[in-house]
């Protein structure tokens, strides 16, 4: 006798199983050919449509023992969310919001992370250049040799003065490609990723650039190639050290929020200060592309070290109003 | 069949929409990620060195150097944007992904952004290239301990999706995502709309249909679907056994389990809207 009542839950579905459907294909129509597929009128329906299969669902859930149907209509209901509440914004307007606001913005919110990973690298690259001014055995400590390219406290001023002016012959383009996959950029990247273990990696890593710079810049005053050497490294060394150091805060804002997460959990926390960190992290990627470039080809064809001191200071004061000054603040967007 | 169930229950995780509904997304298995994984590098390794080939053969007037260059510049682009241009378009998905039916999607109630997508993916350098080139470094360039110890370094975080209850990456971690399961959702056909000229031979009594509960109908719907004959002959066995039915002359076991399955399920949903739900056969409510 139970048997004969039709189900209350089946006809549930046969009434709306329609507009499941309808669902169904508006989704398919956007996963496969994007919004803009779309007619006028599923355009109106969508919304429509994802909130009765929401309440589809709930009602499914309180009333209906059919799993068949519970678990469709999750799945259907989430594939409408994402799309939904999905990224809506175009790809062109995305980036533009980047640079005119995301990127400057969160520089500026890590000033306190880049001041010490500034002074990190700056108190590392003294301390590098007192010792190697005081013993030029310690440049072998600090520098690896396949950085070194002959560049060592042994090679006479005329040899150092050389790889100041002359790459070695390749082309610009040459040079870019290498900068790429350079000790650098790695350096860049390893001291964002590794700062998760609670900054200390990344700290290492500052410090170890810094003396290889310190040590760097030693031997070349040891053969009174300071001035010349600061030209060098300046035209593209401002725009990369820096971009080296904001890796650095990046990673190290990551660190700090893994090791003391305050009210939040160690997992929310991590995420929260990702979402600034990897903006950062963006940034740098391009600013070390355009150092890549002043390498390859503004270093190249400018050999005259004043004009390099000016191009490298140029930029520096560039990127510092670019980050620091002050700026409208405008709307949420 | 109990095992999919509980399987559904270990990797469900609350995704509360806007609109306050729970819509408990599964997280991806270990399995898919791996497969995802490797459908993707060999993907971007044949399409790489389908360019190579284009490249060198095409460029060589233009001179070997900037052919390689040239390659040299694609292969970095391909390495490193091929997942953050995939997972920043409407699936979230690499095609790798999109083949293990799996996606990116945020841990909160927060959109997915093209930022979480960029941060998740500059963390793999760490993740897999660096246990990777720890591998491949030769004895003499580094101290063998040395890379030892950065091998097992970098192993925490090859390892940490297996280690932690969300299956996170590192990079997950750090971006707030996570990856779930994105089936394509198929409507099963409702089992009770098929009792219909089954009805006049089925007629069970009040106390045959209380003889279960919730989860044993879930169980009994998976088996009907399934439809393995030892399965459903076991299955049609021991509940005739307990609800005392005597099988009838002509009587087909599944036939018998899908009448059963309709009379149940109608007798538990309407006690479920007077707000009581039968757990299972041990629920004395």
């Amino acid at each position: 006798m139970v048997g004969q009542i039709t189900l209350k839950s089946h006809r549930f579905r046969a009434e709306r199983e329609q507009s499941w459907r309808e669902l169904e294909t508006i989704l398919k129509a956007i996963e496969g050919r994007g919004m803009k597929s779309l007619s006028d009128d599923q355009i109106v329906a969508l919304p429509r449509l994802y909130r009765s299969t929401l309440s589809s669902l709930s009602v499914a859930r309180a009333t209906s023992l059919d799993q068949g149907v519970i678990v469709y209509l999750e799945s259907l209901s989430a594939r409408a969310y994402y799309i939904l509440y999905g990224s809506q914004v175009s790809l062109g307007k995305r980036i533009s919001t980047f640079f005119l606001r995301d990127w400057p913005l969160a520089a500026k919110a890590l000033w306190k992370e880049t001041a010490i990973s500034a002074a990190l690298t700056l108190l590392a690259a003294v301390l590098a250049f007192i010792l190697v001014k005081n013993n030029p055995d310690w440049f072998y400590t600090f520098m690896p040799d396949s950085m070194a390219e002959g560049r060592t406290p042994a090679a006479s001023a005329e040899t150092l003065r050389e790889t100041l002016y002359h790459e070695g012959g390749s082309d610009g383009l040459g040079i870019f490609a290498s900068f790429l996959f350079s000790h650098n950029s790695k350096v860049a990247m390893f001291a964002f990723a590794l700062g998760f273990a609670f900054c200390i990696p990344t700290a290492i890593l500052l410090l170890y650039n810094g003396f290889i710079l310190g040590s760097f810049i030693a031997i070349f005053s040891e053969k009174s190639l300071g001035f010349e050497v600061g030209g060098w490294l300046i035209i593209h060394g401002a725009t990369e050290i820096f971009a080296i150091i904001l890796a650095g805060a990046a990673g190290m804002h990551i660190g700090k929020a893994v090791a003391f997460p305050g009210e939040l959990t160690r997992t929310e926390s991590a995420s929260q200060a990702g979402g600034t960190a990897s903006l950062l992290m963006a940034g740098v990627v391009i600013m070390l592309f355009f150092a890549g470039l002043l390498e390859g080809f503004g270093r190249q064809l400018v050999t005259n070290d004043l004009v390099r001191y000016g191009i490298g200071l140029g930029t520096l004061l560039i990127w510092l109003l670019y980050f620091y000054g002050p700026r409208r603040i405008e709307d949420e967007l | 069949m109990a095992g999919v169930i509980s399987q559904r229950r270990v990797d469900q995780r609350r995704l509360i929409t806007p609109e306050g509904i729970d819509l408990q997304v599964q997280l991806a298995d270990i399995g898919a990620r791996i497969g995802a994984y490797v459908i993707d590098q060999i993907i971007i390794n044949v399409g790489l060195i389908a360019a190579f080939f284009i490249i060198i053969f095409g460029g060589i007037s233009a001179g070997p150097e900037v052919a390689i260059t040239v390659f040299i510049l694609i292969n970095f682009f391909v390495r490193n944007f091929y997942y953050m241009f995939f997972e920043m378009g409407p699936k979230a998905a690499t095609p790798g992904k999109r083949m293990s039916k799996i996606r990116v999607a945020s841990r909160t109630q927060a959109r997915l952004t093209a930022n979480a997508v960029f941060a998740r993916n500059a963390m793999r350098e760490i993740e897999i290239n660096l246990p990777l080139s720890f591998l491949f470094m030769s004895g003499d360039a580094v101290d063998s301990w040395i890379s030892l110890l950065g091998l097992l370094w970098s192993g925490i975080f090859l390892f940490f999706p297996l280690f932690n209850k969300d299956r996170l990456r590192a990079g997950d971690l750090i971006a707030g995502t996570w990856v779930v399961r994105a089936p394509k959702p198929i409507l099963a056909k409702d089992l009770a709309s098929e009792k219909a000229d089954l009805d006049s031979a089925y007629v069970f009594t009040p106390e045959q249909v209380e003889a279960y509960g919730v989860h044993e109908l879930h169980v009994l719907e998976n088996v009907i679907r399934a439809n393995e004959q030892q399965t459903v002959m076991d299955v049609a066995e021991r509940i005739r056994n307990k609800i005392d039915w005597s099988k009838g002359m002509s009587e087909v076991d599944l036939d018998f389990l899908k009448a059963y399955y309709a009379a149940l399920r109608g007798r538990l949903e309407t006690r479920l809207l007077f707000g009581v739900r039968r757990k299972d056969k041990f629920d004395k409510t």
